[in-house]
């Protein structure tokens, strides 16, 4: 499972640059403070946790499903 | 920080009531925290005994947010006041974390002279080529070329390779990443906590706020692109000129060559003349007498 | 055992800092000072201490600071050009309220000045040298002895009140030889460690005062910034109230325990219609010059302020209160005597005896100003 803390997610989308099965797009959400959070695709992800290394405010986390 | 559920994996080693931190959306030193916790994690270290210190500016509020004990220090100091609190008590981890101004600028003495004890320091100097904290002005680092709020024309001057600056200074263990390699950034710190003497991982962190907007690079991923396309490694700079060079991020591990280290030197000759150890000093300003 | 040895007053110093506790001192080199850093660096390691010779004196400042945070007590030493260079982590350990204790002997200045000879010009930058609203304690030993005892004084001021400490010595008291007592159980203030709880606040100190100060490494997990700061030590630079408060107790803590940290020596007060009033090595020439007076029939007395800063304004009314001229002799152009001025002033005709170039004061100068009228 993916899971985005928008609380956290300040937008830069690095995520979106470093996903190499591009998980993550751009959307109309905004947070608490108006910025627009990316949304995910969870089929395509294979947890290779690059965005939680690469995202800059530890707003990601990808679980394993068990 | 609004409580969730489901943190980041490497939350629980933050000060959760200061989330989220003061780091411009797609800033570099976001990013350095978690390669930090990883490498801790992959490391032999304990979390539970690791001190931070720091200096002034962006990259040195990092230890303010990371749960540990932790000091904020004056502008180019940090490596000055850790030495202290290292020689205080040995046994603890002493992480610096540093940026470009404060290490190599203010602070470039206390560098090379830390790297020349090979004091048991690992040391992250994260690398943005420019002053963030004060808005943008030209540091040792920046490129030549580059722009700053003080180098309206651009920057004349050869910049600092740090990684090289320690090496040459005596540090038994470098190496030099951008933090588009978030795995060899891990791995280098890894080592460097490994590696008992004086340890520097340079990390080319990105600026999207300030280098960026000067530079026409004004999102993270144009300036995590730029790291990229110019980032060659020791081997392959092997063979290249000086022209060729300009420009270029050398990455990889400059120096891993252990030494005697300076608290252990030390140490050593007091073990001539004493029979009381610094060990049993430790916390010795709370003991009567 | 009480031991008598005969040694210089650097030494005195040193073996102060080590009898006080002190297992830690980083410095750097530099005239009339030096004799303590090479002292400790032999003596440090036959007690389990540590000494680093630093790059400079910016460095050794803060690697007290930073030892100090690891649960040592620390000192460095220094003349002026190196205590200049020290002023901005003095500002730092103020804030932070680190204890730590300098030494400094004072030398002929401004700049290089004159680095063998003695001055007392340093005694308005030890107040307030770094940038900032602050206080700290400055204590001026005018013997050997006292350079032993005030350094001793110095590490428990440091410990009680959380800030930087100075022995303000001079060129002279440091160079000097003379006998001294070290008595066999010294008094010294062990650091105390906070207790342990939920929510632990480190910088929750009550007002005019300070609060019990962890080690890292002890398992505290605090923060400490030089950026103004509230009670859990995290920074907090935009609200007034929070700088308001941090800044007025870190000086109160202080100002208001004056009387308290006070070390004043008096002679012949009680009668005295005028009192030599000074510090440091030209005391001992008040002395003297006192005597001559008193032998002469004149009503003058003596007093010597061990502690400087803070200055014990509410004492030294009460001492002074019959006085009608009051002389401040100094090694400066006139530093303290502009403290004594602003503060007797209102009550005493206060006057200055003068010299900088590196020769004492005799007590025949003093003792001229006596006679004038």
């Amino acid at each position: 499972m993916i899971y985005l803390n928008e609380d956290l997610c300040k937008g830069c989308y690095l995520c979106m640059e470093v996903c190499p099965r591009k998980v993550y797009t751009p959307s109309e959400n905004l947070n608490h403070k108006g910025i627009r959070v990316p949304v995910f695709d969870l089929e395509k992800c294979v947890k290779c946790q690059l965005c939680t290394l690469m995202c800059p405010d530890q707003a990601i986390l990808i679980e394993d499903d068990d | 920080m609004i409580e969730n559920e489901h943190p980041h994996k490497f939350i629980k080693y933050l000060r959760t009531e200061r989330l989220p931190h003061l780091f411009c959306p797609g800033c570099g030193n976001g990013i350095i925290f978690n390669t930090l916790f990883n490498a801790i994690e992959m490391s032999d270290v304990d979390f539970e005994n690791i001190s931070m210190v720091s200096g002034i500016g962006c990259s040195s509020r990092i230890p303010g947010y990371v749960k540990c004990d932790s000091l904020h220090t004056t502008h180019g100091r940090a490596i000055a006041f850790a030495t202290g609190l290292k020689m205080a008590n040995s046994k603890q981890d002493v992480i610096v974390v540093t940026g470009d101004g404060d290490a190599t600028s203010i602070g470039g003495n206390h560098l090379i002279h830390a790297a020349r004890r090979n004091i048991d320091l690992t040391v992250i100097c994260v690398n943005n080529d420019i002053y963030g904290m004060t808005g943008g002005q030209i540091s040792p680092t920046s490129p030549k070329g580059s722009y700053a709020t003080t180098a309206p024309y651009g920057s004349t001057d050869k910049p600092f390779n740090i990684a090289e600056v320690a090496k040459a200074a005596g540090a038994s263990y470098v190496a030099k990443y951008t933090v588009a390699q978030p795995i060899q950034v891990s791995n280098a710190i890894k080592e460097g906590l490994a590696n008992k003497g004086f340890s520097l991982i340079e990390v080319i962190a990105q600026c999207p706020t300030y280098y960026g907007r000067k530079n026409k690079l004004k999102t993270p991923k144009a300036m995590i692109d730029w790291f990229k396309e110019n980032t060659i490694s020791l081997k392959q700079a092997e063979d290249m000129t000086d022209e060729e060079l300009e420009g270029k991020i050398i990455t990889g591990v400059y120096i891993n060559k252990p030494r005697a280290e300076f608290i252990e030197s030390l140490d050593a000759i007091s073990a001539q003349n004493s029979d009381i150890t610094p060990e049993d000093n430790i916390n010795k300003a709370y003991m009567g007498d | 055992m009480t031991k008598e040895v005969f040694v210089q007053g650097n030494e005195a110093c040193a073996l102060g800092a080590i009898a006080a506790g002190c297992r830690f001192f980083a410095g750097y080199p530099i005239t009339p000072s030096t004799e303590i850093a090479e002292i400790m660096s032999k003596k440090l390691p036959t007690v389990g201490g540590r000494f680093v010779q630093m790059e400079d004196e910016i460095a050794a400042v803060g690697a007290i600071i930073g030892a100090s945070w690891g649960g040592q007590k620390v000192v460095t030493a220094t003349s002026g050009p190196g205590f200049s260079l020290m002023q901005e982590n003095i500002g730092y350990a103020a804030i932070t309220e680190t204890p730590i204790v300098i030494i400094n002997m004072q030398r002929g200045s401004p700049s290089t000045g004159q680095p063998t000879r003695s001055a007392q010009a340093d005694m308005m930058q030890t107040r307030w040298g770094s940038h900032g609203d602050y206080e700290t304690i400055s204590l001026a030993p005018s013997s050997v002895q006292e350079c032993f005892d005030y350094t001793v004084e110095a590490f428990n001021l440091a410990e009680k009140y959380r800030c930087p400490v100075f022995v303000m010595a001079d060129e002279i008291v440091g160079h000097m030889r003379e006998k001294i007592t070290i008595p066999d159980k010294i008094d010294i203030t062990p650091r105390q460690m906070p207790e342990k709880c939920e929510n632990y606040l480190p910088y929750d100190a009550p007002e005019n005062s300070t609060t019990p100060m962890p080690s890292f490494a002890s398992g505290f997990n605090i923060h400490v910034t030089g950026l103004t700061h509230d009670e859990r030590g995290y920074p907090s630079t935009d609200d007034p109230d929070v700088h308001s408060k941090l800044v007025t107790r870190l000086c109160n803590k202080i100002l208001k325990n004056r009387s308290d940290i006070a070390q004043i020596d008096t002679k012949y007060i009680d009668d005295a219609e005028i009192i030599v009033l000074g510090y440091g090595i030209p005391s001992r020439s008040a002395l003297t010059a006192v005597k001559k007076a008193r032998d002469s029939g004149l009503k003058v007395g003596y007093i010597k302020l061990g502690v400087v800063w803070p200055f014990a304004e509410e004492l030294l009314l009460e001492y002074t209160k019959n006085a009608k001229r009051i002389i401040v002799p100094e090694l400066n152009l006139g530093q303290v005597y502009l403290e004594v001025d602003r503060v007797l002033g209102k009550n005493a005709k206060v006057e200055l005896v003068s010299k900088i170039g590196g020769a004492l004061i005799t007590p025949d100068e003093i003792l001229d100003k006596i006679m004038e009228e």
